[in-house]
């Protein structure tokens, strides 16, 4: 069983072996996989979003208003094209199509499944793979800050600009948050290929507890936490969703960058972002949560993980995923600017890199015997354990009194009222507490129609 | 991947490879031409985002697929992006005057740069020539990144770390260089900012607002005082005084 179960993982010798056919078929299955999560994924937003809030959300065109999207997909075609005045006309036409292709293409590198046979070929549910998949994940995700903030200075207007550097300040400071936590990835799996990182997150240790053998989790999002967590926010605060969606925050920058543009590159944007959405989810299921995998109740079916089942799980999970997005945004106030590049700076970034040190050392110490373990491991801890004892802590000065911060004033400050000021009652309130007719509430002739 | 490394090793070239570079050399090379020719510079640096994206996928080409998605990370992504964030910083208009500020500067800047490209390439020469090239079938072997791993961390380590603290010590410089911090006893408490607000000679009220018993709603027409006289200081610094020209107060002929 274990021969069949290991043919399923791809390694990186079985692609480019493809017919041209195939080849095709695969990215015209990504590329349509990006529109239809579009067109599905705004639905889904919104009708989450509405029973979140308590209210019924779009369920008028089509069955559950599944066809909401592609009418307003087909009226935002059909709408004026704007162009500033005062816009960059070429880099303004582009920038929605970088942000899109940058989106898009990210798609390419991920394992939807396991080897299946298609029309007699043997192929992997994947596009491509190379030895450095995860990089070009990065390399995209870098390049979409581009199509953002293209977009808002070549509008020519203010709140545009503003919402481009703001984006882009974001979003390199959370790559740098996200390119660390998949350093741990990296480290652990021993290779930076997509479906190497799949195959490493599948040979799980087995315990046997009470004697049925129970695999241990594998997952990295179970076994690196930290990373995962981390991964996470840095994924959400690199798509603009809330509550990190300030480059188009409405309450101070109108729509931010796309406040300009309108008709088909606004929908392009909308497009964009959505589609990242989606494929920043499959990233993360990729490369925490077991990818194609089946979860542990699933895995006690021998065939869960081979033939086209994966997919299912696969997409299951990109959905789940795709919830807790919009479930932040349904819950969670957007951030302030300046609160959010301190959480960004100094939160994430040290806790990742303290996190990548105790992992490099606890993976440097594995096949040392018992006892030196029980040593490296403990004159550190016992180390931080004394510091966290003995720290001078800080004590909070006193708050001075009111009459200290009186008598603190600096000279020839302005005069006070005593501080036992009795204020007498102003003689117009009396006025407000008129006295007034009591209400006629008999029963009159309009009582008898009920 | 693998089989572009053997076809590489073997010295190769196989059709894609020659396809992808007949499209991307010459748009390589626009763009290294744009980067110079562009007035503004914005389209400026995005032609050298162009260049070197073309090499990122040069880098890929030549079995070269660590350092070729760095490149595009880490050049193309974070430091045109930074680029970028300081132009727009400094206005979108901001083309380049013709007018040299130094003088001599670009005589200066030829012979520097003829200067360092003969360092560089004497470097090179000199730190190629007694070595024989091995192949990528033997320096990838333990695998491209592997290799640069090794590579980075045994033998260049003390260089690579030096590289590391000249860049950290230029980025904390330039911070402490740009950093302002005031101290607490230089900021005015509110007596000290009363007193100067009250001090004979300043007027302590509001400004008029503009256009305040004035004949048009323009910000740019300054209030009048009760005793008719015009004060400037309802207006904007950046805004001329100015009374309005005939043309400007004649009807519009809107209300036919």
């Amino acid at each position: 069983m274990n021969a069949v179960y290991l043919a399923q993982d791809p390694t990186l010798a079985d692609f480019g072996r493809d017919p041209w056919w195939l080849v095709l078929g695969k990215i015209v299955f990504a590329f349509a996989l990006g529109l239809v999560a579009t067109l599905l994924g705004v639905w889904f937003e919104r009708r989450v979003v509405g029973y979140m809030q308590v209210r019924p959300g779009p369920n008028q065109v089509g069955p559950f208003g599944l066809l909401q999207t592609l009418a307003d997909g087909l009226k935002m075609a059909f709408k004026e094209d704007i162009l500033p005045r005062a816009a960059d006309k070429v880099v303004y036409f582009f920038a929605p199509v970088i942000s899109v292709v940058c989106a898009v293409t990210a798609l390419s590198v991920i394992p939807f499944g396991p080897m299946v046979s298609i029309f007699g070929h043997r192929t992997p549910l994947q596009v491509t793979d190379v030895p450095v998949a995860v990089l070009v994940l990065l390399a995209c995700s870098s390049l979409a800050v581009y199509g953002i903030v293209l977009g808002g200075w070549a509008s020519g207007s203010t709140y545009p600009l503003l919402g481009g550097l703001r984006s882009s300040a974001q979003m390199i400071s959370y790559e740098v948050a996200m390119g660390l936590s998949i350093v741990a990835v990296f480290m652990t799996a021993g290779t930076m290929s997509t479906s190497g990182i799949v195959a490493a997150q599948g040979d799980a240790t087995r315990l046997s507890v009470f004697g049925t053998e129970i695999p241990a989790p594998g997952w990295y999002a179970i076994l690196l936490l930290p990373s995962f967590v981390i991964f996470f926010i840095a994924t959400v605060g690199e798509t603009n969703r809330a509550p990190f969606d300030l480059p188009e925050a409405e309450s101070e920058l109108v729509a931010g960058f796309m406040t300009e543009y309108s008709s088909l590159k606004f929908a392009l944007f909308m497009l964009s972002e959505y589609v990242a959405m989606v494929t920043m989810s499959a990233v993360t299921v990729t490369l925490f949560l077991g990818g194609w995998r089946a979860p542990w109740p699933i895995t006690l079916w021998e065939g869960a993980n081979s033939g086209w089942w994966p997919m299912l799980w696969f997409f299951g999970k990109v959905i789940m995923l795709v919830f807790v997005f919009v479930w932040l945004r349904g819950t969670l106030p957007r951030l302030r600017y300046d609160q959010f590049m301190r959480f960004g700076w100094k939160v994430l970034l040290p806790i990742n890199l303290v996190w990548i040190l105790v992992l490099a050392g606890l993976r440097s110490i594995e096949d040392w015997d018992r006892s030196s373990k029980l040593i490296a491991v403990g004159i550190p801890a016992g180390i931080l354990l004394l510091a966290t004892l003995f720290w001078p802590a800080r004590r909070p000065q006193p708050k001075p009194t009111l009459q200290e911060q009186v008598n603190n004033r600096p000279p020839g400050s302005f005069p006070l009222p005593p501080m036992d000021l009795q204020v007498p009652p102003s003689p117009r309130i009396r006025r407000v507490v008129a006295e007034r007719e009591p209400a006629n509430i008999a029963a009159g002739p309009d009582s008898r129609e009920v | 991947m693998t089989t572009q490394t053997v076809l590489a090793a073997a010295g190769e070239v196989s059709g894609g490879e020659q396809v992808t570079f007949w499209i991307l050399a010459p748009l390589a090379l626009i763009g290294a031409i744009g980067m110079i020719a562009a007035r503004n510079a914005v389209h400026s640096a995005l032609w050298l985002v162009l260049t070197m994206l073309c090499l990122g996928v040069f880098y890929v080409l030549q079995a070269g697929p660590f350092i070729g998605m760095v490149q595009i990370i880490v050049y193309t992504g974070a430091i045109m992006m930074l680029f970028l964030f300081v132009l727009m910083l400094v206005g979108r208009d901001a083309s380049d005057s013709l007018i040299e500020t130094l003088r001599g500067q670009r005589a200066a800047a030829v012979v520097l740069g003829l200067g360092f490209a003969g360092l560089v390439g004497g470097g090179l020469w000199r730190a190629l020539k007694g070595s024989t090239a091995v192949g990528l079938e033997q320096a990838n072997a333990e695998g491209n990144v592997q290799g640069i791993a090794r590579l980075l961390f045994t033998k260049y380590v003390f260089a690579f770390e030096l590289t590391s603290a000249l860049l950290i010590t230029a980025a904390v410089g330039a911070m402490v260089l740009a950093h302002i911090e005031r101290r607490r006893e230089d900021k005015a408490d509110q007596v000290a900012t009363m007193k100067a607000r009250f001090r004979p000679g300043t007027y302590p009220g509001p400004k008029p607002g503009p256009g305040v018993f004035a004949t048009s709603s323009s910000v740019a027409t300054p209030a009048r005082l009760p005793d008719g006289r015009l004060t400037e200081r309802s207006t904007p610094d950046i805004l001329p005084v100015r009374e309005l020209s005939a043309q400007e107060t004649s009807l519009k002929g809107t209300d036919k």
